[in-house]
């Protein structure tokens, strides 16, 4: 789904459910997706992310 | 009898309650009159327990005399923020949308400081559903400021703050998901410990964003938070701290882009007096920093709506509508961006372990501003407007992505007199070692 396409749905789904002050939230919402999708590391969203070291040292209690 | 007050450090009130020279009954009702005169005006608390409190400081008395120490917080008054389950009374997330049936059993991280000997004095007020930065959406009205009551004390843990700012206990425990246990802290003047993610259990805790929850201690010094987080994690002693090299790196591209003046000159001052007691203050950036306000948006959004929904349909009427909005904004994320933003915390995990290689700690300020006025949604930085929530988040949401500990520590003032706090960020697991580096540099900065 385009970023447009979701913000065109959302609104309208906003709207018949009388929730009126999402609009403006939503429109930040849809540039910050943006700005997600557009993330250097998503350019590559099919490859597998390459873990950190999940075996950090946590002392016991 | 002393007359030590709960503004007085806990270790320096655990030495005179163990040499008897302090009665923890006389200490409570110095507590309890504290809130009597002050919280009508600052208005941190939910609940003040009186009469429990009161009974449990006769037997902690009872139990010094009978030569049953239990430790360095025995006696000492805390304060716990109200969404965090206290058994017997109802936890009610600072929202009309909770019931009030009492909670059945005390969190872990209160049974564990009850065992220490800790005396509940109350239950303190919070950002509704600790979903904001400010205290003020709440059902109990908004928690104002200790040195100036027409600003905000900084949330979602404000009351547990100002109870602790104003000296009526001497801890808290908050909870931090974006922020909300550093932001206060660093708006009031106080150290505010968010641990590794997953240290300490928050069970029994009304979650936000599960996999970005954090509870933690607010404390007057760094000492007292040690303590508070050893007997939060069920230890009966601070362990030692390993070598310090003072090294330090400053993440600045991002994180010194959009600072409050004031602030950005009380922070370098505070750099300068590191450095002036032989601390290495070198550049540590972070990669893709710019990307973590994003990230975190996606993933606490979704998370927080997940837990809300059927709530929000039950009975949406009930939450306060900034709440309430952000909430439902939540069920608006597509899966697919949920996942990305996930991709994106493991990118931004290893960036963080990269910039702390070779270094004690990560060093930046924990908020960008000063405390705010009540009631402003946007602040002035550098001439133009910035909306409020976003420049209080700045600074502190990526370490709940990535769980690394953070701790703010006091570092100054504005001209003004307001709180300035610097933030200090550990290698995850290693909140101890973060705890120990937080109290050199509290030394440094305070030439004490």
């Amino acid at each position: 789904m385009t970023g447009d396409a979701w913000l065109a749905a959302a609104k309208a789904d906003a709207a018949r459910r009388q929730l009126h002050g999402l609009a403006p939230l939503l429109k930040a919402l849809a540039a910050a997706t943006r700005a997600l999708r557009a993330a250097e590391w998503n350019q590559h969203a099919a490859s597998r992310p390459q873990e950190p070291n999940q075996t950090h040292d946590v002392p016991d209690a | 009898m002393t007359s030590l007050t709960p503004d007085t450090p806990v270790h320096r009130l655990a030495a005179a309650i163990e040499a008897t020279e302090l009665s923890v009954r006389e200490l409570v009702e110095t507590a309890l009159e504290r809130i009597a005169g002050r919280d009508a005006t600052l208005n941190a608390f939910t609940l003040v327990l009186h009469e429990s409190a009161r009974q449990a400081a006769d037997s902690a008395d009872d139990d010094i005399k009978a030569g049953r120490y239990r430790g360095p917080l025995h006696g000492i008054p805390i304060s716990i923020k109200d969404l965090i389950d206290v058994a017997g009374v109802p936890t009610t997330a600072a929202s009309h949308a909770t019931g009030r049936s009492p909670a059945h059993a005390d969190a872990p991280v209160v049974s564990r400081l009850r065992d220490a000997g800790a005396i509940l004095i109350g239950k303190c007020n919070l950002h509704e559903f600790a979903f904001g930065t400010t205290g003020e959406d709440s059902a109990f009205g908004p928690t104002r400021h200790p040195l100036d009551v027409t600003r905000s004390p900084g949330g979602s843990s404000s009351g547990s703050t100002v109870s602790v700012a104003d000296g009526m206990v001497s801890a808290s425990v908050g909870t931090d998901t974006g922020g909300s246990i550093r932001i206060p802290a660093a708006a009031c003047g106080l150290v505010g410990l968010k641990p590794t993610f997953g240290e300490l259990p928050c069970d029994g805790i009304v979650p936000l964003a599960p996999s970005l929850d954090h509870v933690g201690p607010l404390t007057r010094c760094v000492a007292d938070a040690q303590l508070m987080f050893a007997a939060m994690r069920g230890r009966t002693s601070v362990p030692k701290a390993k070598g310090i090299t003072r090294r330090l790196g400053c993440p600045r591209p991002y994180f010194l882009d959009t600072l409050d003046t004031e602030v950005r000159v009380v922070f370098e001052q505070a750099l300068e007096r590191l450095r002036a007691a032989a601390w290495t203050v070198g550049a540590s950036p972070i990669r893709h920093a710019r990307d973590a306000a994003t990230v975190c948006l996606h993933l606490v959004l979704s998370e927080a709506a997940a837990v809300h929904a059927s709530s929000l349909d039950r009975q949406g009427d009930s939450y306060s509508a900034g709440v309430r909005l952000r909430l439902e904004l939540g069920r608006y994320v597509l899966a697919e961006d949920y996942v990305r933003a996930q991709r994106g915390r493991t990118v931004l995990t290893a960036a963080v372990d990269d910039a702390l290689a070779d270094q004690d700690a990560l060093v930046l300020p924990s908020l960008a501003i000063p405390a705010s006025p009540l009631g402003a949604d946007t602040v002035d930085i550098d001439g133009r407007p910035v909306s409020l929530r976003n420049v209080m988040l700045r600074l502190t949401q990526l370490f709940n992505a990535t769980g690394h500990p953070a701790v703010s520590i006091p570092c100054g003032h504005t001209a003004t007199g307001l709180p300035v706090g610097l933030q200090l960020v550990g290698r995850r697991g290693h909140t101890d070692q973060l705890l120990a580096v937080a109290a050199a540099c509290e030394t440094a900065l305070t030439g004490d």
